[in-house]
Parts: structure tokens; sequence; C-alpha cells
């Protein structure tokens, strides 16, 4: 159908234009594509929500919420994922304005919260399990490490993509591609901080409410 | 699209054709993000203070308040951040969306309210006896 439309739209384009125009046409589809891929990687995460929320409360008479989680560093942490949030958000208007020394530099400052919040991260994982409340000790530990671990994990690759999307960037300017490319990642970014929102709300917050 | 100085002349050519650009979806301003961000802090800030300090007796009160201020930043994040709107890809995400929150919800609602009638109908066990558990 839309072969017929950029054909009628333009009945005075010559043969290979018309092919050029086509080529890049799978592009408007990427941005849906992608996010159909987070919401399923929603459902993933909603069924790990699911998981703590039913074995949340096994504490298997070992530690509870209230024992372990350290508030203090789970509100530095989230002010490490929400400051990534914003300085990914500058990123995306350096580049939408063709800056491309700026565009970087902001993505540096992204990649570099995201590594404190990853740091931060597997201190709090080594200092629980340090402690004897590694994921073996009970089903709330299990789901807990499951949970907040795959969120982690979901960074850690953001992060990978990013430095990727850097040297790319570097290499080859703000082409069509690599804005389409920092516009998926954008989207993961962002919403892996929504998911963070639910975890520090759901395990966190809840769990030291007791 | 007009904020666009170098992809215009490559892009110039999809748009004549009437195609719905991803990049349209995604466009920001800053003055979106900052209200975003602020939105975001605020809307972090009060939750956390509301555990740490304690200040409102009711623990049940507290937990209803943290969950709707998460639920509120998510749709902070969503709008500011992901630049959700219901015409973006001529309303397909906003379809995926909707599709998807729907599953979430027979998800956690169901699994929760299954499970805890499970546990409802289990024989009652003390944290002693389970110490005692193989």
């Amino acid at each position: 159908m839309s072969k017929t439309r950029t054909h009628l739209a333009t009945p005075e384009t010559d043969v290979p234009e018309f092919y050029q125009t086509d080529e890049h046409h799978p592009e408007g589809s990427t941005m849906l594509g992608f996010w159909i891929y987070l919401m399923s990687d929603c459902l993933i995460f909603a069924v790990l929500f699911a998981v703590y929320g039913v074995l949340g409360r096994n504490y298997a008479a070992g530690p509870s919420p209230v024992d372990l989680f350290d508030l203090p560093l789970v509100a530095v942490n989230t002010a490490m994922l929400l400051f990534s949030s914003i300085t990914y958000g500058f990123a995306m208007l350096w580049m939408e304005k063709g800056a491309k020394a700026r565009t970087l530099g902001w993505l540096a400052v992204t990649g570099v919260f995201g590594a404190i919040f990853i740091a931060l991260e597997l201190y709090e994982f080594h200092h629980l399990i340090h402690e004897g409340a590694g994921p073996q000790r009970s089903a709330f530990l299990s789901s807990f490490f499951a949970l907040v671990g795959t969120h982690g994990l979901h960074v850690t690759f953001g992060i990978v993509w990013l430095i990727t999307l850097m040297v790319q960037v570097s290499k080859f300017g703000l082409t069509i591609e690599n804005k389409r490319r920092l516009m998926c990642l954008s989207m993961f970014w962002h919403f892996l901080d929504v998911v963070w929102i639910g975890v520090f709300s759901f395990v966190y917050l809840m769990g030291v409410l007791g | 699209m007009s904020s666009h100085p170098h992809a215009a002349a490559q892009d110039a050519a999809d748009t004549h054709h009437g195609h719905s650009h991803g990049h349209e979806a995604g466009h920001g301003t800053f003055r979106g993000y900052m209200t975003g961000f602020v939105l975001s802090v605020i809307l972090t800030a009060i939750p956390f203070w509301l555990v740490m300090s304690g200040i409102i007796e009711s623990k049940a009160l507290t937990a209803v308040l943290v969950m709707g201020l998460g639920a509120v930043q998510i749709i902070v994040h969503m709008v500011y951040f992901l630049h959700m709107n219901p015409r973006s890809e001529g309303g397909w995400t906003v379809m995926a969306l909707i599709f998807t929150l729907v599953l979430v919800g027979i998800l956690l609602s169901g699994s929760l309210w299954v499970m805890h009638h499970l546990n409802y109908n289990m024989m009652p066990m003390s944290p002693e006896v389970m110490k005692n558990m193989p």
C-alpha cells in the first residue's frame, strides 16, 4: 500500500530514487516494533513482580526487609537512575540539533550515572550475600534477587549498548541510522527507570513499611 | 521534524509521502524533560520521606500513598520521558500499552488473589516449626 502511495505522491520521481525511499521505509516501523519489545519486557517484569508479591513475605524464619534494606542507599540509587534519565533526555535534545560532541558528552554522563547505579547495586548484593542473606536463604530473597537482579542486568546491557552507540556516533556521526538507534536506547533507558519506580515503591518502601 | 537540520534532506523524501515516522513520536523539548524531571524528583522524595520518617501513623494509608505516588510517577515518565501520546504511530503504541496493562493487571491481581487464598487454606505454621523443617 505504501508503495502505491509513494508512487502516487511523486509521479515524476525516477526509478533509483523510488527504490531509495523504499529502503528507508522500515525505519518508520522500528519505533513501534521496539515499543512492542519493551511491552514484552514489561511482561517479564510483571511476572517477576507477581512472584515477589506472592513470595515476598515468606522469610523462612530468616531476615525480613526491615532488617536488610538500607533506604538511604536505595534513595541514592534511585537518584542516580533519575539523573541518568534526564541526562539521556539532554543527549536526545542535542542529537536533534545535530550537535555530535554535546550528544556524546551527555551520553557519557548518562553512562557514568548508570555505572554508579550498578556499582551501588552490586555493593548492596555483595553486602546481603556476605550477611548470609543470599538468594538461597528464603523465598523472599530468591524472588528479591530475581527481580532486582533482572533489572540490574537490563541496566548493565543498556550501558553496553550505550558505549557501543557512543563509538558508532563518534566514528560515523549522527547519521539517520545512529539517530534511530539512539531513539531506541532512549526508550529502553526510560523504560528501565519506569520499572525501577515499581521496584523502589513495591519492594523497598513497602518492604521496610512492613 | 523541523528541528532536524541535518536529517532534513534525507527525511524530506519520506515525509512528503506522509509516512508516519517513528522520529515524530520521540521528540521532546527541554521544557518537557525538565517538567518531567522536577515532577519525578517530587514524586520520588515524598514516598521516601513518608516511609523513612514514619510521619503517618497508619501503615495502610502510607502504603496506599506510596503505591499511588508510584503509579503517578510512572504516568509522568510515560508522558514526559517516553513521549507517549494517543497519536504516536497512529495510536498503535497506546493500543500495545493498553493490551500490556490489561495482561499485567490480570497477571498481578490473579497471582496475588489465587496465592493468597492458597496461603489462607494451608495449615498454619509458626516460625519455630518452620525452623525445624528439612
